[in-house]
Order: structure tokens, then C-alpha cells, then sequence
């Protein structure tokens, strides 16, 4: 496949929410973007600059009010979450949103093994289907293959979410999308999840869009960096222009291409 | 003391009862438990089953036929209510109680009038009781029931391991991940509460035919019937796992039911039944609150759908 090859393309797309009231916000105003095959593009920006709602505009949790999404050469502009669902694997920041509690971990693997095909009355666990699901969750070497048959609400939060990882990517999606999903994780579990996305991410080849509040995690993972504000991509880096910047070359950036001192955003700064 | 012999025959009696009542349970644990789908409907659909079964055995339909008729129109029922609330956005609780009170209406006009005896009719306990060694009327009620209860056990047990079963249940567990594993949670939750009120039709249509009439009341404070079986079978097994979810729903059926003859035998009068059940499930409800304040826990305000 070719390197340079558009997988996903946004065009001119903006969302407003409350639209015609007084609490009208326009959370993205006009993104483009081009994301090629095989990217892993870090994505930061300050609380309300859009970095959420892009990702949902990309699943199709809800359409954009304007613009295009092209996946693949087919707009998916319109597709609804579900149907969305087998282009796109996603990890939330809430580890209890990725996965189902009350269910086993088999079970919720079987779940994202079967992301976007038809399911029918076989049954969803056979001893086939178990084997690559201790295959695929060996890797992450905390013992989980060996525990299919436990409830998914007695794992830790960190646990919870590098299954909901392996859950989002097991599937082989189009493009992983991870939303801020290492920002509730203590610094050591975000860490070994943190490196577990990038040997996945690594290992698959997976065009992979990361939302993060943290700048140096942002400098340091990822082929190219685009910063957001105020609903637009105000800064756009390719792995060369990011190599060897630090955080402070970044908030100058930012300060130069949003036009205003970069002032109180300490989440940003956050490390 | 009783005598063993009418132990005996209470325990036969609320096992009996337990099964045709536990179906019922069964589709009260589907919805409000699987699913997390506050479904009310249960009081009129257990009419429905009972009513489509009473008219076509009288009209000459085979009971079988008539007792599967009756779990298509609870399946019906469990469409409108769930197709209310997933496509008109009508939250769960009061679709369910809107069609709850219309099939009131419906089972009037099915019946034609307020109620059917079924005495003379031939009804599948009617047809069992002429097997050979099935004359007693406690043995051949409880095999049908234990026979349909295997049926309906073994089905359950099977389709909620499937892979549209699994769907169904993560659905109550994570919609959000349900939706994000490509799955249209609107479908699994028109296809629960359709099985589940089909299973309480089939409860419906049972009944009927065991006690021989139909009223068109019979049907109201069923669905805290089936929540107090579904809350014993959880208190008293403790269930984790599919089978024992399932096993618990009947189990709480038959324990409910058996401590409901107790009480009958020993004086309560029948009227009492529907304000004790409440009681019994307010209790159930309440104490696990209670428990948390008393350990000082804080706790969010109360729902209000």
C-alpha cells in the first residue's frame, strides 16, 4: 500500500451544539484534515478546544453540521455510531466505558472480536475463538488470558482498560481512536498502558488518532502532532518538525498560530 | 402440624407453580435485570396470553397451537412496548404502563367479555392427564410444567450464549460499548423485551389453562410478582453465571409461591396477597439502601424513571 495514501479525510467539517439557543457552542469550526495510512497522529489541545468532539464526529456518534468525512474513498459522513463501528476501534478515557462489567472477559472479547460482521446464533465462545483471545491478550503480560472466565468489574482500572486496548484493535479496524484513555490511570499503570498502545499501534501498522492533554506524551509518541483550538487545527507536524522540540518550542507554537499568550493553561502543561 | 402426605403435596403444588409462574419471572429478570428495561407491560401481556389461549381453545384451536399463539401475541406486545421506546423515545417505564393499560382494552375485545371458563374444554393439562399414570391432577399438572420448563430453560440457557444473546446482555451491561462494537442497541432491546413478553404470555396462557377460566383482571400486580421472585432468587442463590441466573429467576418463583400457600393455608386472607407481595418487594428494595446509609456511604438522589 502506498504511504501516502489518504485513508481518512475530513473536509471543512464543524459541529455546533445547542444550535439557535443562547448556549450555542461551536465546537469544531471548519477542520480539515488528512490523515494517511499507517499515521499516528497525537492530538492536543486545551479543555473545549475540540479534541473530543472530533473523535465522535469520526465514529459517527453524532453527524457534523457541515463538511465531509471520507474513509477508504466512502463518505461515512453520515453513519451512525454502529454501523460506523467496524471502520473504527476506539479506547475512552473511562475505563468502564470500553467494557462491559457484569460480563466475563471472553465474553467481552467475543463482543469486539465480532465489531461490525453479522452476528448470529452460533455460539459466541468456542474453544476456537478462545485461543486467539488468549493469544491476543498474552501480549499485554498481565495474566488475563489466563482469567477469561472472570467478570470484567473485578479487574483494576488499569487492566480494564488495556483489555477495552485490545478489545478496540483485536477487530483490525481502519483507524484507532484513542481518547485521552491513559488521563484517569495511575502514573504507573498509564505508563504500561502507554507503552502497550505503542507495541500494538507498532506491531499492527495501525493508522491511529490519540487525544491527549499531555505535551511530552505528544512529543514523544506518534509520526505527526496537530494541535487544536477553539475547533480548529491550529498546528500541523510531521514526525521530522517535531524531532528534537520542547515543550516550550510547542506552547510558542501554539502561541504564534492561535494568536493569543499562551496564559493559566495549566492542563496543558500537565506532565 | 400438616401431615407429610400434605407437605408433600404443598411442595408439589408450589414446585408446579413456581415453574408456570417462573416463566413469567423469567421475562421480569430479561428486562428488568438482562436488559436494565424497566418493562411494566407484563401485567396486561400475562392477560393477553391467557385471553388469545382461552378463545382459540374454545373455538376448537389444538392447546398447543393456542398456548404458541399466545406467546406470539406477547412477543407482539413486547414489540409495541420496546418499539415506543426505542423509535418514539418514550422512556421505558411509561411506554411499558401505556400499553400496559391499552391491552386491557385489547383483552376485552379478544374475550369479549370480562371472563371464559375453560372447564370442559381441552386444554395440554387436559390431554396430559389422560396418559397413563399421569391421572392425578398434581402429577400430571407438574409434568407439564416441568416439560415446558425444561424446554423454555434449555432455549434461554442456549440463545443467551449466542452471539445476538451476548449482544443482548452487554446491551444492559454498556449500551455505549455495545453501540461502539457495531452493534444497534435498538434491535437488541426490541428482541428482549419481545422474548420477554412472550415468555410471560406463555405464562399467562398456562395458567388458563390449569385453573380452567379467565379473568380479565387476572393479570394485575404480576409484574411485583415477578420482581419478588426475580429479587428471592437473586437473595437466596446468589447466582453468577447464565444457569444459575436462570435456575435463581425459577427458584425464587417457587419459593415465593411456596410461601405464599403457607400463608394462605394458615389463615391470611386472599385479598391480602397483592399488598403483602408489595411489602415484600419494597422490603427487598429498601434494605440495601438502608444498608449504605448505615454505613454512612454517600449516595446519589433517587431515580426518577
Amino acid at each position: 500500500m502506498n504511504e501516502n495514501k489518504s485513508l481518512l479525510e475530513l473536509k471543512s467539517i464543524t459541529k455546533i451544539f445547542a444550535k439557535g439557543t443562547i448556549d450555542e457552542v461551536t465546537a469544531l469550526g471548519g477542520v480539515d484534515l488528512d490523515v494517511k495510512s499507517k499515521d499516528y497522529i497525537a492530538v492536543i489541545g486545551s479543555n473545549g478546544a475540540g479534541k473530543t468532539t472530533l473523535l465522535n464526529v469520526i465514529a459517527g456518534v453524532f453527524p457534523p453540521e457541515s463538511g465531509e468525512i471520507i474513509l477508504n474513498g466512502r463518505n461515512i459522513t453520515k453513519l451512525c455510531e454502529y454501523r460506523c463501528a467496524n471502520n473504527v476501534g476506539r479506547v475512552y478515557q473511562d475505563p468502564h466505558v470500553g467494557t462491559a462489567a457484569k460480563m466475563t472477559i471472553e465474553e467481552n472479547m467475543a463482543m469486539a472480536m465480532l465489531r461490525g460482521q453479522a452476528r448470529g446464533l452460533r455460539v459466541a465462545t468456542n474453544k476456537q475463538r478462545r485461543e486467539l483471545f488468549r493469544a491476543a491478550l498474552a501480549p499485554l503480560g498481565l495474566g488475563l488470558e489466563k482469567r477469561l472466565g472472570a467478570l470484567v468489574g473485578t479487574l483494576s482500572g488499569g487492566q480494564r482498560q488495556a483489555l477495552a486496548l485490545v478489545m478496540a484493535t483485536v477487530s483490525n479496524p481502519a483507524i484507532l481512536l484513542l481518547d485521552e484513555h491513559i488521563a484517569t490511570l495511575d502514573p504507573r499503570t498509564a505508563k504500561t498502558v502507554l507503552d502497550l498502545t505503542d507495541m500494538i499501534v507498532t506491531r499492527e501498522k495501525m493508522t491511529t488518532l490519540m487525544v491527549t492533554h499531555n505535551m511530552e506524551l505528544a512529543l514523544k509518541y506518534g509520526n505527526r502532532l496537530i494541535m487544536m483550538h477553539e475547533g480548529r487545527i491550529v498546528v500541523d507536524m510531521a514526525k521530522e518538525q517535531k524531532a528534537g522540540l520542547t515543550i516550550g518550542d510547542l506552547v510558542a507554537a501554539f502561541e504564534q498560530a492561535a494568536g493569543r499568550k499562551f496564559v493559566e493553561d495549566k492542563v496543558l502543561l500537565r506532565q | 402440624m400438616l401431615a407429610p402426605a400434605a407437605v408433600g403435596h404443598l411442595l408439589g403444588f408450589s414446585l408446579y407453580e413456581g415453574l408456570v409462574y417462573g416463566f413469567l419471572a423469567l421475562g421480569v429478570y430479561l428486562t428488568f435485570r438482562v436488559l436494565a428495561f424497566p418493562d411494566l407491560t407484563v401485567d396486561g401481556s400475562f392477560v393477553l396470553g391467557a385471553s388469545v389461549v382461552a378463545v382459540l381453545i374454545i373455538n376448537g384451536v389444538n392447546p398447543f397451537l393456542a398456548t404458541l399463539a399466545a406467546i406470539g401475541a406477547g412477543v407482539c406486545a413486547g414489540l409495541v412496548t420496546s418499539l415506543l421506546n426505542t423509535k418514539l423515545r418514550i422512556p421505558a417505564l411509561l411506554a411499558s404502563i401505556l400499553v400496559m393499560v391499552g391491552l386491557y382494552s385489547v383483552n376485552l375485545r379478544i374475550m369479549g367479555r370480562p371472563n371464559l371458563p375453560l372447564l370442559r374444554e381441552v386444554t395440554i393439562f387436559s390431554l396430559a392427564s389422560q396418559l397413563p399414570g399421569l391421572e392425578s391432577r398434581l402429577v400430571y399438572q407438574l409434568v407439564v410444567a416441568a416439560v415446558l420448563g425444561a424446554i423454555v430453560f434449555f432455549v434461554l440457557n442456549w440463545f443467551l450464549r449466542t452471539e445476538i444473546g451476548l449482544a443482548l446482555r452487554a446491551t444492559g451491561d454498556n449500551e455505549q460499548m455495545v453501540r461502539g462494537a457495531g452493534v444497534d442497541t435498538d434491535k437488541t432491546t426490541i428482541l428482549g423485551v419481545a422474548i420477554a413478553n412472550g415468555l410471560v404470555a406463555l405464562s399467562g396462557g398456562v395458567v388458563a389453562q390449569a385453573q380452567g377460566f379467565v379473568d380479565v383482571n387476572m393479570g394485575i400486580g404480576m409484574i411485583i410478582m415477578g420482581l419478588a421472585a426475580v429479587i428471592i432468587g437473586e437473595a437466596l442463590f446468589r447466582p453468577k453465571g447464565i444457569v444459575r441466573l436462570l435456575l435463581a429467576a425459577l427458584g425464587g418463583a417457587f419459593v415465593y409461591r411456596l410461601v405464599l400457600s403457607i400463608a394462605l393455608r394458615a389463615g391470611m386472607p386472599p385479598g391480602d396477597l397483592k399488598l403483602v407481595t408489595a411489602v415484600i418487594v419494597i422490603i427487598a428494595l429498601a434494605v440495601p439502601y438502608l444498608q449504605k446509609r448505615i454505613r454512612r456511604e454517600w449516595l446519589p438522589p433517587a431515580a426518577r424513571w
